[in-house]
């Protein structure tokens, strides 16, 4: 009878085992749903005021009550990219040494300090920023990118050291950790068969290495750099202490920008109208939008290339 | 057995009444700015009148209004008078009307950094909404220069520091430059936050000290009490009566007695370009905002003995901690509104 092996599987344990973990795991899900929803209801006044608009506006103006996203987007996402770009390359880089060329005392060792970096509070990062990078890029790394490379508009001035490269930076240390300690995870559980079979073929260690042992690794690689993007996305405090807080667009990397999770810490407290503090409401619904697309895209992108991968191995 | 049982209730009911008298919390939310001298006050008042506890959170301005609108703090506190939409909102939800009380004055003040300059600049109002519209762009532009007859001025460009988040300071600058000049009141306004033509955020008046300190040729505008406790130093302004005076707790008072005759009954006004030949133009109250009707009757007596002493022992706390005290007039004017709360 099924009510009766139901009850004996209780007995065992594991049915209810399987019911309170698939409760936890449900919170997960019924948390993100409801966020979704209190975002979606508290921001129906901007959603129908401006519509789609609200996505190309680039207005910002709490006096006429005019909103618009745009340049809160575009500095989020161009202050995360730049991020990205420093801290893959040395924190990949960094991984394959701790996990694959470094001796395993000083490997640990490191990575001892590593993980003291990830636990930073991102007001010290920001502090860091503000009295280290944001002088730096004013006037040393903007002279020297303006003189030589002036002519694009990415390096045009003026520069306040305040600014999209500036937030990058500040981002990239913060994340750099994140890459680190779980790529280097993943490159140690590559099986050692997998090297010692590139090794008899009679590769050289670094070609095993880049060659086998971290395209094996690669799904794990790009969750590491999931983390950091998500991180980065959704940085605060740092930001708002290096990115200038104007929001307006530039294509220069050097000017001011604003971000939408900055603009938001910044003004919530202070919003007195309805629309305006609605407008932020969105503004925070528009974030989770754009960390779900870009998640979804490097999914996207992780699905696509390993594929390609085993139809060239097959 | 009995004696026993009737000293263990005598006890008890001593406790409990003893500790319903500590348990008398009133709680309040707002401005920051006076944060200090509110949680000064607060603890005073508490050592003097055991029974009664105020708890304030300096959530800003915006959320006090809104948090005692909503009914969840007892009192509120903002750095700008509650405008009259937000006093419909208040009546349609509450049923009754709120009341503002100043308490103590503050000022926003111009920080600069330029290379090379020493001396206190002066600032006309041209010249202030000028840098601030992104239309004075050079720091030798003749109408600073005019002003500063004697200074070498550079002719570096001029970088613009303000506030990023919303403040009673950005509040009481805009509202300045949107009395003194008809170009910014129609494009940019006054507000806590504003759609500012140029210029760099920075959050909190760190942020903006920070930024010009760290910025050559860089201007701000800070809280008195801020720049005042860490030696931060700022310009004159040119008041309307066309004396250039720097801010302090004379002139920013002067401000306050200037407008102290044209008071209107609810307090709610502003004192920025006050006349008054010393007056600091850039001034302003900061309110207590306390509903008209207060059902509890304790928490009401609470707070209205709480107002009382404030305008009276309270005052005298004022300038250890950087603020203006209230001018007599106003003074005289709250004490009899005290009694319009019931």
């Amino acid at each position: 009878m099924g009510s009766r092996s139901f009850l004996s599987k209780l007995r065992d344990g594991d049915e209810i085992a399987r019911l309170v973990t698939f409760l936890f795991a449900a919170t997960v899900v019924l948390i993100t749903l409801l966020l979704v929803f209190e975002l979606w209801t508290n921001s129906v006044l901007p959603r129908h005021k401006f519509g789609w608009h609200f996505f190309v506006a680039q207005a910002w103006d709490p006096v006429m009550d005019e909103y618009g996203a745009l340049p809160f987007m575009y500095g989020t996402v161009v202050s995360s990219a730049l991020a990205l770009l420093i801290a893959v390359p040395l924190g990949l880089g960094a991984a394959i040494f701790l996990a694959e060329l470094a001796p395993a005392r000083v490997s640990d060792s490191l990575q001892f300090f590593i993980d003291l970096l990830a636990a930073v509070p991102s007001v010290i990062y920001g502090l860091l920023g503000f009295f280290i990078i944001v002088p730096f890029v004013r006037s040393v790394l903007f002279p020297a990118l303006n003189s030589s490379l002036g002519f694009l508009p990415l390096f045009k001035g003026p520069s306040y050291g305040v600014s999209y490269i500036a937030a990058g930076m500040v981002l990239a240390i913060m994340v750099i950790p994140y890459i680190i300690s779980v790529s280097r995870e993943v490159l140690l559980s590559v099986p050692r068969d997998q090297r010692e079979a590139a090794l008899a073929l009679g590769s050289t260690r670094w070609e095993s290495t880049w060659k086998v042992v971290v395209p094996f690794a690669k799904t794990g690689i790009m969750g590491s750099v999931f983390l950091a993007l998500a991180r980065a996305l959704g940085e605060t405090m740092a930001v708002t202490m290096v990115i200038g807080n104007t929001p307006k667009l530039a294509a220069s990397l050097f000017a001011p920008g604003y971000s939408i999770a900055a603009v938001i810490a910044n003004e919530f407290t202070e919003a007195t109208g309805d629309l305006y503090l609605q407008a932020l409401i969105e503004l925070g619904l528009v974030l989770f939008l754009l960390t779900f697309i870009l998640n979804g895209l490097a999914r996207l992108l992780i699905i696509v290339t390993t594929q390609k991968g085993s139809k060239v191995a097959n | 057995m009995k004696r026993t049982a009737l000293i263990a209730m005598a006890v008890l009911v001593f406790a409990g009444v003893v500790w319903a008298q500590s348990g008398l919390l009133i709680n309040g939310a707002g401005a920051s700015f006076p944060f200090p001298i509110y949680s000064k006050w607060f603890d005073v008042y508490h050592q003097k009148n055991g029974g009664i506890q105020f708890n304030y959170q300096s959530v800003g301005s915006g959320a006090g209004i809104k948090q005692v609108t909503e009914g969840t703090v007892d009192f509120g506190a903002s750095d700008g008078p509650m405008n009259d939409e937000q006093l419909k909102a208040y009546q349609d939800k509450r049923g009754s009307a709120i009341l503002h009380f100043p308490t103590v004055l503050g000022a926003a003040v111009p920080t600069y950094n330029v290379p090379g300059v020493t001396a206190t600049l002066n600032f006309t109002p041209e010249a202030l909404a000028g840098i601030f519209l992104g239309k004075i762009t050079k720091w030798n532009d003749p109408a600073i220069a005019g002003a500063n007859k004697g200074v070498n001025l550079p002719a570096n460009d001029i970088v613009v520091v303000h506030r990023s988040d919303g403040s009673g300071t950005t509040y009481i600058w805009t509202d300045y430059l949107s009395k003194v000049n008809d170009e910014w009141k129609s494009k940019v306004n006054k507000a806590t936050s504003v759609n500012w033509p140029v210029g760099l955020g920075g959050k909190g008046s760190e942020g903006v000290t920070g930024l010009v300190k760290q910025t050559p040729n860089a201007i701000g505008y800070v809280e008195l009490i801020y720049a005042a406790q860490n030696n931060i130093p700022y310009g004159a302004v040119k008041n309307s009566s066309g004396k250039f005076v720097k801010a302090d707790m004379a002139s920013v008072s002067a401000a306050a007695a200037g407008a102290a005759k044209e008071m209107p009954d609810d307090f709610r006004v502003s004192i920025t370009n006050s006349s008054g030949k010393d007056a600091y133009p850039i001034s302003s109250f900061t309110w207590l905002l306390v509903p008209a009707k207060i059902q509890d009757g304790p928490k009401r007596d609470a707070i209205k003995g709480f107002l009382t002493w404030m305008l009276a022992d309270g005052q005298t706390y004022a300038e250890q901690l950087s603020y203006a005290k209230l001018p007599k007039e106003v003074v005289e004017k709250e004490k009899k509104a005290i009694a319009k709360v019931q």
